[in-house]
């Protein structure tokens, strides 16, 4: 009875978001005297090697071109195959695009109680687990207790740490039947929204985000400029997504992407609750803003009363220069 | 076509959370409650537009709550949804919830199961990939675009660092996000409309909830924020250098 932990590849790489849920499911197994099996599909052999390093026991590997899109249907009819063959009470997925769907399909499948966007390790109560969880968009957080007998948490990316050692897995094939299991999705186009040498926004640790306080999409170089010297992402608040100054999928706050880098920087953003919503939960948060009523100074660690036309471009020279002497 | 609106009621966003019963409970006292905005703004509005534009026959709501949510109810019947089917439970958690949108949604045919893509209370994001397991139905994720053709959905959606466009044969479900539907008030024709449509209620199925929430904690906000002068800059980088050791 391991710990199962759903690991997905993306761009040739396993996703930093799954070896925070290999480590996370080799926590639990310690916890749990047992150990953690890891599902990956399509790996090749580096990849099964930092499963391994991230602390899985086991590697089940998966072979087929179903799984390629990351289609729930598919991936949970192997993981649920996979947690019967290995008699697996506890599955760890990421709260990612991916396990968003298909923790959610697990739960429905297995009637597992399912915990979404965990930011604890769980607590053994008797037969329960009890896991900790924001609610009311970070404002409050919330213990669950999964009462059911298979359980399924689902982490929130960005809220543990990556620990790799010289651990090495097994690595065993694992055949799937999907005999009778059909997707009906068909894909008719994929754009990718990447930007080169940037980092996706919910997998980044350091951000760099403005509004309107920039005035113009034309003003936009000073934040490039300085999310280049650190090697941030750039982000930017709902009304400069709404007036197409940026494009849509930079937007963070309730309505756009939810994020928790380690450093967030907010220029020319006043801190709406719904923006607050979607990036309070990041580790750092400095706020630039000429205007010192702006009700983001009550929720930031540092900040800059003054004119970011001003303050931006000698911040980015200030940490070029800590770098050089780096 | 038949379309099925799942709305959840929750507090607005601008309300100060509290909990009461030792920190067991949220405390409803003097909180103003609404559509959660994912379901009304993106999942009710496009589902309107759709029926509007003839590629769709009827637009209904479903809501798990007891019978102070009808005045939420009824804001979504006044926005222009047909009808309306409570079940009549306080859910104890998202699969409960499921289990009733799935029951419902196979007894009476729905070929389209909308909902928003979080709830801004329990922000779980299960319900709709619950109900898609417990049907065996497909369950696109993050939907900014959503268009009908007879029984085929194109939708547009967001998937980690892109945009996907797919098509789906109906039963579905989609969850909704920003992109899908412009926000809509509700006309004085609507909420003069929305008195007389139906809200059916109807009992819950009563098995014991996978999971339950033992307590609650309000998040520790941010105290104090450190003011470093705009002038000296240099102090900022030391500060998340060797302070905060972020850079």
């Amino acid at each position: 009875m391991s710990v199962l932990v759903y690991v997905e590849i993306a761009k040739g790489k396993v996703k930093k978001a799954s070896l925070e849920a290999v480590n996370y499911a080799t926590q639990i197994a310690t916890q749990l005297g047992t150990s953690a099996t890891a599902i990956a599909f399509n790996a090749d052999v580096a990849q099964t090697e930092e499963i391994g390093k991230a602390g899985a026991k086991k590697v089940l590997l998966v072979k087929g071109d179903q799984y390629k899109t990351n289609d729930a249907v598919y991936i949970s009819a192997a993981v649920e195959q996979a947690a019967k063959a290995e008699g697996a009470k506890v599955i760890i997925t990421s709260f990612d695009v991916t396990g968003k769907s298909l923790a959610p399909r697990l739960s429905a499948k297995l009637k597992a109680g399912l915990v979404a966007g965990a930011v604890d390790y769980p607590v053994v109560n008797g037969n329960a687990l009890e896991v900790k969880k924001n609610v009311f968009s970070g404002k409050a957080t919330a213990i669950y207790s999964i009462n059911s007998d298979v359980k399924i948490i689902s982490l929130l990316p960005n809220s543990f740490p990556v620990k790799l050692t010289d651990n090495k897995a097994e690595v065993a094939d694992f055949a799937v039947d999907l005999n009778g299991i059909t997707s009906k999705v068909i894909i008719k186009e994929t754009k990718s929204t990447d930007t080169a040498g940037m980092i996706p926004l919910p997998e980044a640790e350091l951000v760099v985000s403005a509004g309107r306080g920039l005035k113009g999409p034309e003003n936009w170089g000073i934040v490039e400029d300085l999310a280049k010297a650190i090697g941030a992402t750039t982000a930017c608040s709902r009304p400069v997504a709404d007036m197409h100054w940026r494009p849509h999928h930079e937007h963070v706050g309730q309505t756009g992407i939810a994020i928790r880098p380690n450093l967030y920087i907010a220029i020319g953003i006043s801190g709406a609750i719904q923006h607050l919503a979607g990036v309070n939960g990041s580790k750092t948060i400095v706020v630039i803003n000429t205007d010192k009523e702006a009700p983001f100074f009550k929720s930031a660690d540092y900040g800059i009363i003054g004119d970011a036309f001003e303050v931006v471009p000698k911040l980015t020279a200030a940490i070029k220069k800590l770098r050089a002497n780096n | 076509m038949k379309i099925l609106v799942a709305i959840s009621n929750v507090p607005d966003t601008t309300t100060k959370i509290t909990f009461s019963d030792g920190d067991t409970k949220f405390n409803t006292a003097g909180v103003q409650f609404i559509i959660n905005p994912y379901d009304e703004w993106y999942a009710l509005v496009r589902a309107l537009e759709l029926k509007e534009a003839s590629k769709a026959t009827s637009v209904t709501l479903f809501h798990v709550g007891l019978v102070d949510s009808d005045a939420t109810i009824r804001k979504g019947l006044a926005l222009g949804a047909d009808d309306a089917v409570r079940v009549n439970a306080e859910s104890p958690d998202s699969f409960f919830v499921a289990e009733q949108i799935a029951k419902y949604a196979k007894e009476k045919a729905y070929d389209l199961i909308l909902v928003g893509k979080e709830t801004i209370n329990y922000n779980g994001s299960s319900v709709g990939g619950m109900i898609g397991g417990l049907l065996d139905y497909s369950f696109i994720s993050l939907a900014t675009k959503l268009e009908l053709n007879g029984n085929t959905a194109t939708v547009e959606h967001d998937i980690d660092g892109g945009i996907q466009i797919v098509e789906c044969a109906t039963p579905l479900v989609i969850s909704c996000s920003k992109g899908m539907a412009e926000q809509r008030i509700p006309n004085m024709r609507g909420i003069m409309a929305a008195r007389t449509k139906p809200i059916t209620v109807v009992e819950a199925t009563t098995d014991a909830p996978l999971t339950s929430i033992k307590s609650f904690a309000l998040s520790a906000g941010r105290t104090t924020c450190k003011y470093v002068d705009a002038n000296n800059v240099e102090e900022l980088v030391s500060l998340l250098h060797n302070e905060a050791k972020v850079i």
